[in-house]
């Protein structure tokens, strides 16, 4: 068990979590927010290829206080809900993500920041919280509430405790994993009653400033959507004596050229959100938009943007040198010329001719296998850096019902096996808890990796199927985490003055960038009754009882007497006809 | 009638309160109880024309009277103020008294509860144009915790507050050209406070009732903006309040001129917010004859006699709302079959029962404050018992997967009655 390279790596993923290392002094805060608390809005723009966009929302507030738990706390831009929920639950760090769509990393490259289908919560608890089990429970529980998403399911069932992936992205003082959790609901939905307690938590809400483009209508009318919430503990300056706490409110949209119905993959605000920007938020330290316009395979321009940015930035981005367009909100020449502000992105060359530039890693998985019975989970991961080698961890997150057989598990790279140098197993129990398997793995240069794993499929009692069983049964997407070597080198980012897409994950290494990948959910078919069987079983017994029973009866007993015709009255005449319509003679 | 004891100092040469304070010392005050010093009528003690003075503890002064029959008159109005009478205890039962036997005050004061948290929340509807700033934390400090530690004997307390930006009034104030001022008519008061609840958002924390006191700092096409009562006279404080939820009040005439910036005088607000959770808690006072004097209780907000009238109808409520929990739970077991009772759950009904018999022999016996506390633990194992989740566990079973007898006698049920 090679402990050098698992140590390496995990202290690399350690120590990007903290920027302590920023040099400036942090921002100022805006106006009229008393001493300790700050908000940054940004928005990138990213044209991909085959003439979609990706539209990504950060708002960033900073505040410097300590939430403690019982301490008395007086909320001015953080949201009070939140603060609330951190405080009273010992929370040292909390991500939460609702997603729909998937990121095609293959075509679309690496995405902004990366989440599974479905809905994902991780939270690094305070090791201060006496039971983490019920403080987990009672978070679920509560998140569900204001986020109206049906976060409640999480219980002990989808619920994991990863060992190597998921280390604190904020300040961390251990990391004794017992403090994390982790679970993915894979069959969340996520709709307009989501985003509007999403809104509600931003201190302008939807009235001021970004927020202004986020209309339903036109953000689920896409092909991926996320929306997520991230609190971490990060340091007040650069001296790093005390702590401030930070929220980022992420929403990453992609519009599809072809839904949209134009012929012309020309973009504008206008036609992604059907709104432009009036003004920013007046609570906003910072306001701007960045669109990406760097120049592919050495060309001059391939976009053009209009108005004309107010500056030009250049930075290096997971592992790429990339030009932004900026638009400073808060500049007052911006709105000098027109009341809005429409940003408009036209190509200058045909769009085919775009050479797609695959991603250093992207992964797939999927289930083979025939029947009902038995079945095969393969995990391709493509390492595509023509020279450079590099560790990924790969976090597996199997529920209990699809019996793996470790055994069986094979990772095999460019025909060979390939032994990890570390694998974490926990066996699932039955209705109590999945399977987890965490595995770090070498991935040599320019080569793909396939990791499969048989499993048989389990019966389940007949309450534990869902509604619609014939649908299927879902299987979270794996996590990939990985420092990928990156081919321009990096500088130090310094949170405060950096874009905050360059700053969720900073590196403290300039050579590499901290990538984490989901792959596809999987959608597995468990043997399933016929649940009419039941009904069926009743009605058939019951009218074969009725039938014969009735029938032996009325031979064994039946009467047969000459019947007098009648006269008299109305009353015997109506006697007769009731004694005529009795089946049983009086004995 | 004083007691024998000696004080420092003879009692002619001090003015009221310091002769209260100085018998306060003295004396033997334990919650519930009142001790009332009677004076000579010519006495100087108490100033002229003033005949009863009520101390901020658990005493008062009273003159002696032309007789016994004007002292017993006297005494008993000041029992009726200082101490419960049969309309608060009735008010304090508000709830399962019938409409129409109690006044119309009756049902406005907060359910007895075992704590309480309080939001101050500064409503901002223009930050671009107002920069609106307060201190929120000194004023809850200075003026509002002094007033909680002395509540904390009847429910935990905790305070926050937050600022909300772009939170509108749902009613368009009226423009009066006489006073050049917006106004909100009484009528159109009840209306301001839905929209605004849908953003002040409920606690994440505990499931306590919350009190909400909100300071709206009116847009500029909107100010100066003053609220009108019945009358269509502008209120002197700006301020109305809900019952059972909290408050509102509209900060003042702001600043015609371009520096947006608002500062918050916080003794005037926190003086409106402390009178207005006074009023939520029902601790406020009814007209007094002249010849009462009554103490102001200070920075402390409220006087012992006050808090011990407040525990005697807390105590009242909590016993009749555990009577009335247990009676619905036996009703209900009456009515449906499928209630399952385990034993923790008759462990907490039987601690229930048990606890209020012990608050009701603490009240006959006058002692305020173990009564008190029995009825806290008798409402607490009632509500246990009447909202544990395992009571529900059988209660949807369909009686479809009941064992099924029926088909199979089925026929005989029909031919049996036949063949008698």
């Amino acid at each position: 068990m090679a402990a050098g390279p698992l140590l390496l790596l995990l202290l690399l993923l350690l120590g990007a979590a903290g920027p302590g290392a920023a040099a400036a002094a942090a921002a100022g805060p805006g106006p009229g927010l008393g001493p300790g608390a700050a908000l940054r809005e940004e928005l990138l723009l990213r044209p991909l290829p085959a003439g979609d966009v990706a539209a990504a929302f950060q708002f960033r507030t900073r505040w410097d206080a300590d939430l403690r738990r019982g301490a008395v706390s007086h909320y001015r831009l953080f949201p009070k809900a939140l603060g609330q929920l951190v405080a009273a639950q010992g929370v040292r760090e909390l991500h939460l993500a609702l997603t729909q769509g998937f990121w095609r990393t293959r075509s679309w490259g690496q995405p902004p920041l990366g989440a599974p289908a479905g809905a994902e919560l991780w939270v690094w608890f305070q090791d201060t919280v006496p039971d983490v089990d019920k403080a987990w429970k009672e978070l679920s529980n509560i998140l569900s509430g204001i986020f109206c998403a049906s976060l409640n399911f999480i219980d002990s069932t989808n619920t994991v405790t990863p060992t190597a992936s998921f280390k604190p992205l904020g300040l961390a003082n251990g990391t004794d994993h017992r403090l994390l959790r982790y679970a993915v609901l894979p069959r969340e939905v996520v709709c307009t009653e989501n985003l509007t307690p999403w809104k509600k938590l931003l201190p302008c809400g939807s009235k001021a400033g970004l927020a202004v483009l986020l209309k339903a209508e036109r953000l689920f009318h896409s092909s991926y959507h996320s929306q997520a919430v991230h609190i971490r503990p990060i340091c007040r300056d650069a001296s790093c004596l005390a702590v401030s706490w930070e929220l980022r409110q992420t929403l990453t949209v992609v519009f599809d050229s072809f839904t949209s119905g134009q012929g012309k993959k020309d973009w504008s605000l206008f036609k992604m959100f059907s709104r432009t920007l009036t003004d920013a938020c007046p609570l906003a330290s910072e306001s701007k938009v960045y669109v990406d316009i760097s120049p592919k395979n050495e060309e001059k321009e391939f976009l053009e943007v209009t108005p004309t940015p107010t500056s030009v930035h250049e930075a290096v981005v997971q592992g790429d040198k990339r030009t932004y367009a900026v638009y400073d909100l808060l500049s007052p020449s911006l709105f000098n010329s027109s009341r809005s502000l429409n940003v408009q992105l036209k190509w200058k060359r045909p769009q085919d001719s775009q050479e797609l530039s695959t991603p250093v890693l992207h992964a797939q998985r999927y289930v083979s296998g025939y029947g009902l019975q038995t079945g095969e989970i393969s995990t391709l991961v493509h390492n595509t850096h023509p020279y450079r080698a590099f560790p990924v961890v790969l976090l597996e997150t199997v529920p209990w019902y699809l019996r793996l057989y470790v055994h069986t598990l094979t990772v095999i790279t460019k025909g060979k096996e390939n032994k990890p140098s570390y694998i974490h197993y926990q066996p699932a129990q039955d209705r109590k808890r999945p399977h987890l398997l965490e595995m770090l793995i070498q991935l040599p240069a320019n080569s793909v990796t396939k990791i499969t794993i048989q499993f048989e499929r389990a019966l389940l009692k007949w309450t534990e199927y869902t509604p619609d069983p014939n649908h299927g049964f879902y299987v979270s997407p794996s996590v990939l985490s990985a420092l990928v070597p990156s081919v321009v080198a990096m500088k130090d980012v310094d949170v405060e003055e950096s874009p905050l897409f360059a700053s969720l994950f900073p590196s403290s290494d300039g050579s590499s960038y901290f990538v984490r990948l989901y792959t596809e959910p999987l959608l597995v078919n468990l043997p399933t009754p016929d649940f009419s069987m039941p009904y069926n079983v009743i009605c058939l017994t019951c009218t074969v009882v009725a039938v014969c029973y009735g029938s032996f009866y009325n031979l064994l007993t039946r009467t047969f007497h000459v019947e007098e015709p009648s006269r008299g009255g109305l009353a015997k005449r109506l006697a007769n006809i009731i004694r005529r319509a009795d089946p049983v003679r009086r004995c | 009638m004083g007691n024998g004891a000696k004080l420092p100092v003879p009692l002619t040469v001090l003015s009221s309160s310091e002769a209260d304070a100085a018998l306060h010392a003295l004396q033997d005050a334990s919650p519930g109880s009142l001790t009332v010093y009677v004076v000579p009528e010519s006495s100087s003690l108490l100033p002229q024309g003033t005949n009863v003075y009520v101390g901020k503890h658990r005493s008062a002064l009273v003159r002696a009277g032309q007789g016994l029959a004007a002292l017993r008159a006297r005494l008993q109005q000041l029992t009726r103020v200082m101490s419960f009478t049969a309309s608060s205890i009735a008010a304090a039962l508000a709830d399962r008294v019938p409409d129409g036997q109690l006044g119309p005050d009756a049902r406005r004061h907060l359910k007895s509860s075992l704590g309480y948290e309080i939001t101050f929340s500064l409503l901002n509807p223009d930050p671009k144009s107002h920069d609106v700033d307060w201190d929120i934390e000194g004023a809850v400090n200075r003026y509002v915790q002094p007033v909680l530690d002395k509540l904390s004997v009847v429910a935990n307390f905790s305070v926050d507050s937050q600022i909300l930006y772009y939170a509108v009034l749902g009613v368009t104030p009226r423009f009066d050209k006489e006073s050049s001022s917006f106004l909100l008519s009484a009528h159109s008061l009840p209306h301001v406070i839905n929209p605004v609840e849908a953003r002040l958002g409920s606690s994440a924390a505990s499931l306590y009732p919350v009190l909400n006191f909100l300071l709206y700092v009116p847009e500029r096409s909107h100010s100066p903006l003053y609220i009108q009562d019945k009358d269509g006279a502008p209120v002197p404080t700006n301020a109305f309040h809900s019952p059972r939820w909290g408050g509102i009040m509209v900060w003042g005439p702001g600043s015609a001129s371009l520096p947006l910036h608002v500062d918050v005088d916080m003794v005037r607000v926190m003086e409106v917010f402390l009178a207005q959770l006074r009023l939520l808690f029902g601790i406020s006072r009814e007209e007094l004859p002249p010849e009462f004097q009554v103490e102001s209780p200070g920075n402390e907000g409220l006087a012992d006699w006050e808090l011990d009238r407040l525990l005697w109808a807390h105590t009242v409520e909590n016993i009749a709302t555990v009577a009335t929990t247990l009676t619905s739970l036996a009703q209900l077991l009456d009515q449906i079959s499928n209630i399952v009772i385990k034993d923790d759950v008759a462990s907490e009904v039987y601690r229930a029962v048990a606890s209020v018999q012990d608050a009701m022999a603490e009240l006959a016996e006058g002692r305020l404050r173990s009564a008190f506390q029995a009825s806290k633990e008798a409402v607490t194992s009632s509500e246990r018992a009447f909202f544990d989740p395992s009571l529900l566990h059988l209660l949807y079973f369909p009686d479809d997967q009941k064992p099924l007898e029926i088909p199979l006698p089925g026929p005989c049920i029909f031919f049996i009655p036949a063949c008698l």
